[in-house]
């Protein structure tokens, strides 16, 4: 195993599961024998604001937290808050962002627009951006709230962690009733990845 | 065993693993989780108190009698609980206990950044500090031994990013043997009249100075030679980012942050070129490094607000910043009341009658926000009550009508309630809403004495407060339906207009309580667009689900997600177009 370690970025808006999903990561990075460390803040962001969590993994862990400017992947839920986020990137880092909008308070009560062609600008400042259609494709695997995991399986091409792996943790850690759209929605999108 | 824990989960599994009987806690971010968790093992009685003081109360009375306690609360808890705190410190212990307090640098979701370490200090008692989720673990166990050992209280400190993060940890197992709880009277150790307590104040003295000794050769406190150019002493999460950014330094890491083992910095100090302290907060290693004479950077090159991060302490040691692109402004997305809140009524009504809105911490402090914009103050918690009292005691009697004081069901039982007692009992006039939602949201829908069932889900006895607020002497008391935006305009304005205390209680629960039957959400509603005619009215209370779509209709035309309405029916009353109707 090398020394390097890898800085995985969530981001999306308090209610679209992303701690679930970076649950989901951390112990797939565990079962195939990493360190991993994780960090969120919880409290206000469960009511509809912005949230951000932050997955190590490698051989040994320090912080829980991405430095500055070191993310090698920005994994977002939503197109804006993914580009609040994009500084936290490294020079050349991965963008796997769901297309989708969520408006802010700003944006409903109509004082300012939901910025506009932010998948665009996205693929300017990062050429290694794949636009998933998130809800679509979790329709498509039976569910609209499983577009956690269609992403999660897009990214999960990214990494090199054998696929027995996340199948693994996605049991552990999914309700069983939920159990096979989310593994038909992670096979959607990882065969996007 | 491995698993992934977060900071509070192996505090909880600490707790498990070390036999505690009794854990105690009021929940407040970040260390709810704790006691979530210690639910899991049947072999811990976990229980909410009322507030922070009665959770200490709990666990003392538990260990005066031999058994391991666990009590747990966030920082400006510990405030409440100061009074037995400092008070345990000299009595000591029978059975172990533990105080978790949990820090938030960087204020995430606290009205203050205090650092606990000080009423460590302030009350002489021993305090570890973990730096992952294992160290929490450790530390939770080790910290019993301690506190059996020297015959004390312990305090555990985590912040937010130990509470909250996640990391590998190895398990253990329960303690096989575990004292049975008895009574065992003990009067000159535990009864603190003046005669017993001053005997116990030299008591507390010498553990504390036995234990700065003892600190120098526990494993927890840990020298880590590398590159003699720089030391750095550092404790808790400071310790992981120090080790992420200077990699080559030595450090020496201290897990017991009080009392410090003095001859070990010394050692430590000799062995290096140049001496840091990287903390947190307050200069609390710092000054004490300094006042035994040892020079040492720190607060020099370290903010004294907010939380550190990698690229922090990158930057205090000068070293080269990543190169981090910038993005043009966005809109902010703050937190928001959710769709069908039983308390955006209210709010929109106290703001149609520009009252002076005395506010309180919860969910509704989040009536600050706009377009409800309807808060005046928020110091602490249970403070609302007491503020308007002080308020409506100088104004004229004119401006006085417009005090009224907010403040939650949980808020009110933990301190709330003494405010209001005070409030009759000297006369005040202003008035009082227990919005009541039957559950303590802002934290994640704890329990409490209000909502009928405990936190390990047995029924219990719910409290009337129509009947409590009586019993304290208000005359005035009226219940109301939040959602009905009439009546809240001709309640509330009635009750502000009399020149005495009135209390108002709104009666409909919180949108996210999951136990069946207590709230049913509504039939979604919709926007017809035949008939919205873009007057902006409905965007008054701010609900999430209310969408103002520029592009429709002549003048704009406002949008349900039909997805996120809980049917709460108040934007409708706010429609004089009858736009708004249960969608089809
Ligand atoms: S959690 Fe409950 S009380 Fe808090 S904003 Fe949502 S509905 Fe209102
Ligand atoms: S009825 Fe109106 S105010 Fe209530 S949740 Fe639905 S959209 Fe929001």
């Amino acid at each position: 195993m090398s020394d390097k370690i890898t800085n995985i970025l969530l981001v999306g808006v308090g209610g679209q599961g992303i701690l679930l999903a970076a649950e989901i990561l951390s112990e797939t990075f565990m079962l195939a024998g990493f360190d991993v460390k994780k960090s969120e803040i919880h409290g206000m962001s469960q009511r509809g604001g912005s949230v951000v969590s932050h997955v190590r993994y490698g051989k040994e862990v320090f912080s829980p937290m991405v430095p500055e400017g070191e993310g090698d992947i920005l994994f977002g839920f939503e197109l804006m808050e993914s580009y609040r986020y994009l500084s936290l990137l490294k020079p050349g880092g991965t963008v796997i962002v769901n297309d989708l909008c969520i408006a802010p308070p700003a944006v409903l009560l109509g004082q300012e627009p939901y910025p506009d062609g932010l998948a665009l600008k996205i693929q300017e400042l990062c050429p290694d951006c794949l636009l998933v259609d998130g809800q679509n494709l979790a329709i498509e695997a039976g569910n609209a709230r499983a577009a956690n995991t269609v992403l999660l399986g897009a990214v999960s091409k990214r990494l090199d962690v054998e696929e027995k792996y996340w199948l693994e943790a996605i049991e552990k850690m999914v309700p069983k009733k939920a159990l096979a759209v989310n593994l038909k929605a992670f096979a959607l999108g990882r065969s996007l990845g | 065993m491995k698993e992934i824990l977060s900071g509070n989960e192996a505090i909880a599994r600490g707790a498990y693993e070390a036999g505690v009987k009794v854990a105690c806690a009021y929940p407040g971010t970040p260390s709810t989780e704790i006691l979530e968790n210690t639910i899991r093992y049947q072999e811990i009685d976990s229980s909410w108190a009322t507030n922070e003081k009665v959770a200490l109360e709990v666990g003392i009375g538990a260990s005066f009698v031999g058994a391991r306690s666990l009590v747990t609360m966030k920082h400006v808890g510990v405030n409440v609980a100061a009074d037995p705190l400092f008070t345990l410190s000299y009595t000591g212990v029978n059975g172990g206990l533990l105080l978790i307090c949990a820090d938030d640098p960087e204020l995430h979701s606290s009205q203050n950044e205090q650092d606990s370490r000080n009423y460590a200090k302030f009350a002489k008692i021993p305090m570890l500090e973990p730096a992952d989720s294992q160290e929490c673990l450790e530390f939770t166990k080790l910290a019993y031994e301690i506190s059996e050992r020297h015959d004390t209280p312990v305090m555990l400190r985590t912040t937010t990013r130990i509470s909250h993060s996640k990391s590998v940890v190895t398990l253990g197992e329960r303690v096989a043997a575990v004292a049975e709880p008895k009574l065992a009277r003990n009067a000159a150790k535990f009864v603190m009249l003046p005669g017993n307590a001053r005997g116990r104040h030299y008591v507390v003295e010498d553990r504390i100075t036995t234990l700065s000794k003892e600190g120098c050769s526990m494993a927890i406190n840990r020298m880590e030679l590398r590159d003699k150019k720089i030391g750095v002493i550092t404790a808790g999460i400071s310790y992981q980012h120090v080790r992420e950014a200077l990699p080559e330094a030595s450090v020496l890491k201290l897990g017991m942050v009080f009392p410090l083992p003095f001859d070990l910095i010394r050692e430590f100090a000799s062995k290096v070129d140049k001496l840091y302290v990287v903390e947190e907060l307050d200069a609390f290693i710092e000054d004490q490094v300094k006042a035994i004479g040892i020079p040492v950077t720190g607060k020099e090159i370290i903010s004294l607000c907010g939380e550190l991060t990698p690229g922090r302490v990158r930057k205090a040691f000068g070293l080269p910043e990543n190169a981090q692109g910038t993005v043009e402004k966005l809109p902010g997305r703050p937190p928001n009341m959710c769709p069908g809140c039983p308390h955006r009524g209210v709010f929109y009504t106290l703001k149609q009658l520009n009252a002076y809105v005395s506010g309180d911490i919860g969910c509704y402090t989040l009536g600050f926000m706009p377009p409800l914009s309807a808060m005046d103050t928020c110091v602490c918690m249970g403070a609302s009550i007491g503020m308007a009292t002080g308020a409506s005691k100088v104004l004229s009697p004119e401006e006085r009508k417009k005090v009224v004081a907010v403040i939650g069901d949980s808020t009110f039982l933990h301190t709330g309630i003494n405010g209001l007692m005070d409030m009759v009992y000297n006369k005040g006039a202003a008035t009082v809403i227990i919005l009541d939602n039957r559950i303590t949201a802002m934290t994640g829908r704890q329990e409490n004495p209000g909502s009928g069932h405990t936190l390990m889900s047995e029924p219990t006895n719910a409290i009337d407060f129509p009947m409590l607020c009586q019993a304290i002497g208000v005359k005035n008391i009226r219940t109301i339906n939040p959602l009905d935006l009439d009546e809240c305009q001709r309640v509330i304005s009635e009750e502000m207009e009399r020149p005495e205390t009135s209390v108002i209680i709104t009666d409909k629960p919180c949108v996210l309580i999951k136990k069946e039957g207590v709230f049913t959400p509504g039939k979604p509603l919709a926007v017809a667009e035949d008939s919205c005619i873009g007057c902006r009215a409905c965007l008054k209370i701010g609900c999430p689900a209310i969408e103002w779509v520029p592009t429709s209709g002549k003048k704009g035309q406002a949008k349900i997600d039909p997805l996120l309405c809980n049917g709460c029916d108040v934007c409708r009353q706010l429609c004089k177009f009858s736009a708004i109707q249960e969608a089809k």
